[in-house]
């Protein structure tokens, strides 16, 4: 049975109160606590947390409007400006940092009455696939604590289902979301790029990056949604939101769907485990009447490559700005400001941001910028072409949410190119802005197994209440 | 999908050239394993060169957004200075102390 109940749900009995916003964030605060060894949490922001409980329970007594999530306690990636506790991202650099506001994301929750508890492990600067980045300790898998939760969000999906709180939130560049919430069983979800304000969330991949919840049901992602989606004035890199109510999902039958399976994502490298579990879900979908299709989208094997031009080209800028002047770690007993950036940096950033600062560095580089950098846009441009052809033909594609399931703490921590491959399928919705979701398909040899689905820009809802579906007949 | 055979040559030197452009030190017992791992992952991306892109333009962005205007006008953003400042490790008169430049 569940620790709790959906989150619509729990916002109910608070407001009505049949539990109280304290008892919710005791109790998830002794959830953390019992739950420590899996080291999905950093920090809780426990005073500050219960402080705004009793707010809560106050205006309840009151009679005052609390909002859609009074009471519900969350859990937010350590990437994301939250008061009460520190902002690190999990890295040497920022250990310490305060800060000054709070991201729109969270401002927005809180205005529902929502309240921050903790602030979940991650690689640091969301740089990995496994949490082993961390400057901190590596979060373990709840199904099988010798395995890794996936990354970067490997503690917000550790987390949730940990069932620390009804949900948590996440960053997702090139899969950091939808990876981790595969390896851990939960609901991952990256909404189109520029719906979800990034005003006060550390910045990896600027072109790339979203932000999205983790739960157990789609239709928690969707309700989570629908409270954080909407234009900002502090970005300005948002879409209008196309649509209305994510929490109210619409009911779509499997027989007026057509669903793609591409191809080159079934194919070679594929844990023939994870292959298995799609080909059962692929014959249920088929079963309840789903057109599916397979089809060939022969540039995406090249996704993986444009992202490791591109992300780590926007990292090197973004990182730029730790330097050890404004905030941050800054290095004592230095002659010059120059040496005071370079010692700053090296001491604060952990081996995998220097790799990413460097190669970012290199193809950003005059003589080599046409052959990396403006060759990876371009054949970005041939990815997002393929797929919006397929999206004429199909309404969704579906397939593994990554070539693999949980693998051992230290397996790939040796050899940073086969972590990276842990995102082959994840990164395209990424570099095509697109949505798509992980949704849990069930257990392979004990380790748990998503499936990804994926839909045209600015097709959340429609993403949403198909993935809905989809979770009841997996 | 998976296949890593390129191998991109980066020497020594290329490291801490990069190294220097990138602000960080290096520690020389370390300039082998990551010229190695620069060469494995630019080796790696190295499969573009095989990509057909004539007729394209390259995407810098998705959201198709143009020139992002905004009234010039004094918003209330929040924090005060004080706040801002918090976290500088050092300060002096409500400024940021930073090492001499020479």
């Amino acid at each position: 049975m569940s620790i709790w109940k959906s989150i619509e749900e729990e916002a109910k009995d608070v407001a009505t109160g049949k539990t109280t916003a304290v008892a919710n964030v005791e109790k998830s605060l002794k959830l953390i606590d019992e739950k420590q060894e899996y080291k999905a949490i950093i920090a809780t922001t426990r005073d500050r947390a219960l402080a705004r409980a009793k707010e809560v329970d106050q205006k309840i007594a009151k009679g005052a409007p609390v909002g859609r999530l009074a009471g519900v306690p969350f859990i937010a990636k350590d990437n994301f400006l939250v008061f009460g506790a520190d902002t690190t991202a999990a890295s040497n650099i920022l250990k310490g940092f305060d800060a000054p506001y709070q991201a729109t994301a969270i401002e927005k929750l809180e205005s529902e009455g929502a309240i921050c508890v903790a602030k979940a492990n991650l690689d640091a600067f969301a740089h990995g696939s496994s949490t082993e980045n961390s400057d901190y300790f590596t979060t373990l898998n709840p199904y099988d604590k010798s395995r890794v939760p996936g990354g970067s969000s490997g503690g917000s999906a550790a987390a949730v289902a940990l069932e620390l709180s009804p949900f948590a939130l996440g960053t997702d560049t090139g899969g950091s979301i939808r990876l981790p919430a595969s390896f851990c069983g939960v609901v991952g979800y990256k909404p189109t790029y520029g719906l979800v304000s990034r005003n006060g969330v550390i910045a990896m991949g600027s072109s790339l990056d979203v932000i999205g919840p983790l739960t157990r049901t789609v239709e928690d992602a969707g309700f989570v949604t629908e409270l954080i989606a909407g234009k900002d004035e502090l970005d300005s890199t948002m879409i209008d939101r196309a649509e209305k109510d994510y929490s109210q999902l619409d009911k779509v039958s499997l027989g007026s769907l057509n669903i793609g399976i591409v191809k080159e994502h079934m194919g070679g490298g594929l844990d023939p485990g994870v292959k298995t579990n799609v080909q059962r879900v692929i014959s249920s979908l088929k079963k309840a009447g789903a057109n599916v299709e397979e089809i060939s989208l022969p540039s995406s094997k090249y996704g993986l490559a444009v992202y490791y031009i591109l992300c780590p080209a926007e990292v090197s800028s973004n990182l730029s700005r730790y330097d050890g002047q404004r905030y941050g770690y800054s290095q004592e007993g230095v002659n010059n400001l120059e040496e005071s950036y370079a010692k700053s940096r090296s001491h604060g950033f952990g081996d995998e941001a220097k790799r990413r600062i460097m190669i970012g560095t290199y193809v950003l580089s005059s003589g080599y910028y046409d052959a990396y950098y403006q060759k990876a846009q371009l054949v970005r441009t041939k990815i997002i072409n393929e797929l919006s052809s397929a999206f004429k033909k199909f309404d969704v594609l579906l397939g593994p949410t990554a070539p693999m399931n949980a693998f051992k703490i230290g397996e790939n921590i040796d050899d940073p190119l086969k972590m990276y491959l842990t995102d082959v399928i994840t990164v395209s919705a990424n570099l095509a802005g697109s949505p798509a979701i992980s949704v849990p398909a069930g257990l392979v040899e004990g380790l748990p197994s998503g499936v990804q689905i994926m839909a045209p820009q600015n097709k959340d809802k429609f993403l949403l209440s198909v993935a809905k579906r989809i979770e009841e007949i997996v | 999908m998976y296949n890593i055979s390129h191998m991109s040559k980066i020497s020594k030197d290329d490291v801490l050239r990069l190294a220097k452009l990138s602000n960080i030190y290096i520690d020389d017992s370390q300039i082998d394993a990551f010229a190695k791992d620069l060469a494995e992952i630019l080796g790696y991306v190295e499969m573009l060169g095989e990509v057909d892109v004539s007729g394209l333009a390259p995407t810098e962005q998705v959201t198709g957004l143009k020139n992002v205007m905004r009234p010039d006008k004094v918003i209330d953003y929040g924090p005060s200075p004080k706040e801002l400042l918090k976290n500088a490790p050092a300060q002096e008169k409500n400024q940021i102390k930073v090492k001499r430049v020479l």
